[in-house]
């Protein structure tokens, strides 16, 4: 299991929640391609299945199939264990 | 020399001839009956001596496995240029075709990604250049 502090330590992990953000469920072929194309990032196809296998065991980001296909979808949810940890001061009881 | 044919690998050639033809506008070319299955081409009618298409039965047992891990990650076995990606969109969505990928601008080109129907995922491309 790995933490989402570990999991969004990283900038390509960051940038692919901010891709996924702005269109869910999408392909690795998408994401790659939006990784190279639009953000200059040369990746593998095996570094963003890694770093995809990163946010999934922080529960970030899940793998459903679509019959023959995978979509990643994100899920925010984890990240609220971070203001849960360091509230904002004055803004809780 | 010249590219004269590529092969694309489908479930079902009879489905996979339907479908090029009808929902995607290309010709026969070819259709040569070759004992269980058919030498089965396609073609471009705007280009008839451009590249063909061959609709190629899986039938060697490498094909599948092969095949199968390409859409599983969402990778189109080919490419069609199109004129307006947004317009073909559009129209293969009305005739029930699904889209992995929608019309995505990814910088000199527009590029979306549809499934074929008979077990392949085919990349459509608008240059923009």
């Amino acid at each position: 299991m790995v933490d989402v502090y570990r999991a969004i330590s990283d900038e390509t992990r960051r940038l692919l929640l901010d891709v996924l953000l702005q269109r869910d469920e999408q392909t690795l072929f998408e994401l790659c391609s939006t990784l190279s194309m639009r953000h200059g990032l040369t990746l593998t196809r095996q570094a963003v299945t890694q770093h995809l296998d990163v946010l999934e065991q922080a529960g970030l980001v899940r793998s459903e199939r679509r019959g023959r296909y995978r979509v990643h979808t994100i899920d925010t949810t984890p990240l609220a264990q971070i203001a849960e940890r360091w509230p904002q001061r004055g803004s809780r009881p | 020399m010249k590219l004269q044919t590529v092969s694309i690998f489908v479930d079902d050639q009879q489905r996979a001839l339907d479908f090029y033809t009808s929902a995607l506008g290309f010709e026969v070319a070819a259709d040569v009956p070759l004992g269980e299955h058919r030498w089965l081409t396609i073609v471009d009618p705007d280009r008839p001596d451009g590249t063909q298409i061959s609709l190629e039965p899986k039938a060697h047992p490498a094909v599948p496995p092969f095949v199968d891990a390409l859409v599983a990650d969402g990778i189109p076995y080919c490419v069609l240029g199109v004129e307006d990606a947004q317009a073909e969109y559009e129209r293969l969505l009305a005739l029930g075709i699904t889209f992995t990928m929608p019309p995505t601008d990814v910088g000199p080109v527009i590029v979306a990604v549809f499934d074929d129907t008979c077990g392949n995922l085919i990349q459509l491309a608008q240059n923009t250049m």
